[in-house]
């Protein structure tokens, strides 16, 4: 009888980590852990109120539309879903994929998408595609935390432009492209979400979005629209895309299922210039071959049978709650002196305590509550959001947001009057100003 | 044996304590153990009584693990256990009681006030600041007084950072302690058994010597083990951290954390349980003294049933 392997790895010794520290590429200096992570290992505990998440509820999904869907495949076409399918993506799921940014009024060729493993992967091909070591990249203040290390493993140098409630100030990007271009450098590209923005909650305005389209044109800068959440609208006026605005020259556009359907299949896709598409597809094939096959089967038949609209109206109504839910706790619990976005769609909300507190220090004290979020300085690749935070409302029940946003409340609360016991102390022992007794 | 493994909690350092774990785990299955990994939850007291393990190994770090809270738990069942007992762990997780003790026996230690919460909020200690200044000078170190990790820890080079390093620090514990700013250099002695192992010396590589990442992170830091000190000195750090280690009442096994500064080492903490990660720094102290990491795990499980 042969022996089995021996089923565990062996033990790594101290010069085994050296000989590995010595083997690593210089870009993954920056791929570190940090403190911020091992404390986030806590919420994953049942106790835990996490508002730090970006999950959609797919509880939510009804299963008896799973089975039949997958049902359908098992009779139909199960050879086909258990294989590889092409790079480019299965032509079925790419003419669903324009159908559904029909519904946002972007009209699009299906021979121009590509499907990707989650909108993550768009992101990181996309960067693979036009970033050499150094180039600059510019993207919103605060950006996507995910996309951060994405940037930083393709050794970009990330350039952030400030956003308000109308999402990046237009005026702040041409004055940083003038100033780049004094050092003769110019942008790659620029990454924005600009509806319902991840995590600031912004959503850019039109005139904003002609305008930051006429620059890309003039300037012959790639847009990269990243737009997840577009379709969870609660209210307001839809706006055009970016990509509608400009027509596909200059922006390239990244789409997912993720919040509208489901996070587990990893379905997103790019719609780029042919150009860009073949290398994508080159990209795409070196790193995964294909997105799964048998997810993307799952999704094309679920979009072409014509009930997911329906869904997404209840998501609407579902996560429009719980937006009000925590937007009426925050009003309640969270001190005098922060504020908050008050996203029309999405996922988050983006609140900011007065400076003196440091939401990571906060952190440590709202999971000893129960409690978690993300700390803003992780939107930031320059120390700044250190008192902001991103709170997520469309993973969790409203009774327990009101209970997460009412401990965050507390604790802030509590840190807030211990700094001021501190330092109106120090103002009383201030010697009187010169020329009073 | 069977072996109960406590692993995760809900300390701040549940993720390196997962970390420690795991690898335990493994030394435990090669050793021929039988495992039962736990987390620490409801169900804990229920689980060690319906399993009735020979031993429980504790991978906990940070409070609750490290404090003496489940050592306990552990006696009042009647379970033995790795790592010091619970008064031990009580002395250790407390930085402030650690320095008093070691003050106590005359081992040096940098000079410290420690602030609770309740006194700044209730009682007005913020108007002591500038004494706590004179106490320990400029520049000084703000930290939580029961963090394992470097977590919430500042330096303070001008009195008037001293309310924002302590909202810091009181975010991870009620109490806090100013401490004076030793230069110098970092060093860890870990102590298994009787034996203290070779001196490590973590040389952070990038600048800020308080880096919770260069801890846990490969390549955030260089280690070098034996650090190179030379016989007299080695020789004086290493009975400086075994009197640390005796005087709190540390046994089986445990890190002293040193500073060797221009006056020679001083204490800055002891650890009740080091981390047993990957990049850990008792587990390579015991390589060097050709200890490897199975060996020193049956070790360690030894003098917990000694």
């Amino acid at each position: 009888m042969a022996s089995s392997p021996p089923p565990r790895r062996s033990q790594t010794r101290s010069r085994d980590l050296e000989r590995y520290a010595s083997l690593f590429a210089k870009r993954t200096r920056v791929m570190r852990s940090s403190a911020m992570r091992d404390m986030m290992a806590i919420t994953a505990r049942p106790e835990v109120i996490s508002l730090a998440g970006g999950l959609p509820d797919t509880s939510t999904f009804p299963a008896g539309v799973f089975s039949r869907e997958m049902d359908h495949i098992a009779k139909t076409s199960l050879a086909e879903a258990l294989q590889y399918g092409p790079t480019e993506g299965l032509d079925s799921v790419r003419e669903q994929i324009s159908k559904v940014m029909a519904a946002e009024g972007a009209v699009v060729d299906p021979a121009d998408v590509t499907p990707t493993t989650g909108g993550q992967q768009a992101i990181d091909l996309i960067t693979k595609v036009l970033i050499d070591p150094g180039d600059v990249l510019i993207c919103d203040a605060p950006t996507y935390p995910g996309a951060i290390p994405t940037f930083c493993s393709y050794e970009a140098e990330i350039v952030q432009i400030e956003c308000d409630q109308d999402g990046m100030k237009i005026d702040v990007l041409e004055e940083t492209l003038v100033s780049l271009a004094a050092e003769g450098r110019k942008p790659k590209f620029i990454y924005s979400i600009p509806t319902f923005q991840n995590p600031g909650g912004s959503t850019l305005s039109l005139e904003r979005r002609r305008r930051l389209v006429e620059i890309a044109r003039r300037e012959e800068i790639l847009v990269v629209e990243d737009n997840p959440y577009g379709l969870l609208r609660y209210e307001g006026e839809p706006l055009p895309t970016l990509l509608s605005l400009d027509g596909g020259d200059y922006v390239v556009y990244i789409g997912t299922f993720s919040k509208v359907l489901s996070a587990g299949l990893r379905i997103g896709w790019l719609v780029s210039p042919t150009p860009i598409r073949e290398k994508i597809v080159l990209g795409k094939g070196a790193a995964d071959l294909c997105t799964s096959t048998l997810t993307q089967e799952f999704a094309a038949r679920y979009f072409a049978e014509g009930q997911w609209q329906e869904y997404i109206a209840e998501l609407i109504a579902i996560y429009r709650n719980r937006r009000d839910a925590m937007i009426g706790a925050m009003s309640e619990y969270f001190p005098h002196g922060a504020f908050w976005t008050k996203p029309q769609g999405g996922l988050f909300i983006w609140a900011t305590m007065p400076d003196v507190l440091n939401t990571e220090d906060l952190l440590a004290k709202a999971l000893s509550q129960n409690v978690a979020f993300v700390p803003g300085s992780s939107a930031y690749v320059d120390g700044r959001g250190a008192s902001s935070m991103r709170l997520n409302f469309s993973g969790v029940r409203e009774d327990r947001i009101i209970e997460g946003i009412r401990r965050i409340g507390a604790v802030a609360r509590e840190q807030l009057k211990l700094y001021e016991t501190m330092t109106s102390t120090d103002e009383m022992r201030l010697p009187p100003p010169e020329g009073e007794a | 044996m069977k072996v109960a493994l406590l692993q995760g909690g809900r300390s701040l350092e549940r993720g390196v304590s997962l970390r420690s774990g795991a690898r335990v785990a493994e030394a435990l299955l090669d050793l021929g153990h039988h495992v039962e990994t736990m987390d620490l939850g409801p169900d804990l007291v229920s689980r060690l009584e319906s399993t009735r393990p020979d031993i429980a190994f504790i991978a906990l770090h940070g409070t609750e693990g490290e404090d003496g809270t489940i050592q306990a738990l552990l006696e009042l069942l009647g379970i033995p256990y790795t790592g010091p007992g619970v008064a031990a762990c009580q002395r250790c997780i407390d930085k402030s009681l650690a320095k008093y003790i070691l003050r106590e026996h005359d081992l040096p230690t940098p000079d410290w006030v420690t602030y609770s919460e309740a006194a700044i909020r209730d009682f007005g200690a913020a108007s002591s600041f500038p004494q706590a200044v004179e106490a320990v000078g400029m520049p000084l170190v703000a930290k939580p007084a029961s963090q394992g990790s470097a977590l919430g820890v500042k330096v303070v080079t001008r009195p008037e950072e001293i309310p924002d390093a302590l909202i810091t620090a009181l975010s991870y514990d009620s109490r806090a302690l100013l401490e004076t700013w030793v230069s110098g250099r970092e060093l860890a002695v870990s102590v298994l058994g009787d034996q203290v192992l070779p001196i490590v010396e973590a040389i952070p590589t990038d600048s800020n010597s308080y880096d919770f990442e260069a801890r846990y992170e490969i390549g955030g830091a260089d280690f070098v083990c034996p650090a190179d000190l030379g016989g007299d000195k080695a020789g004086e750090v290493s009975r400086v951290a075994l009197s640390a280690f005796n005087a709190l009442g540390c046994s089986g096994f445990s890190r002293v954390d040193l500073i060797l500064g221009e006056t020679g080492p001083q204490v800055l903490e002891v650890n009740a349980i080091p981390g047993l990660t990957e990049t850990s720094l008792l587990p390579q102290a015991a390589e060097a003294a050709g200890i490897d990491f199975n060996e020193m795990i049956e070790q360690i499980l030894g003098l917990a049933l000694e």
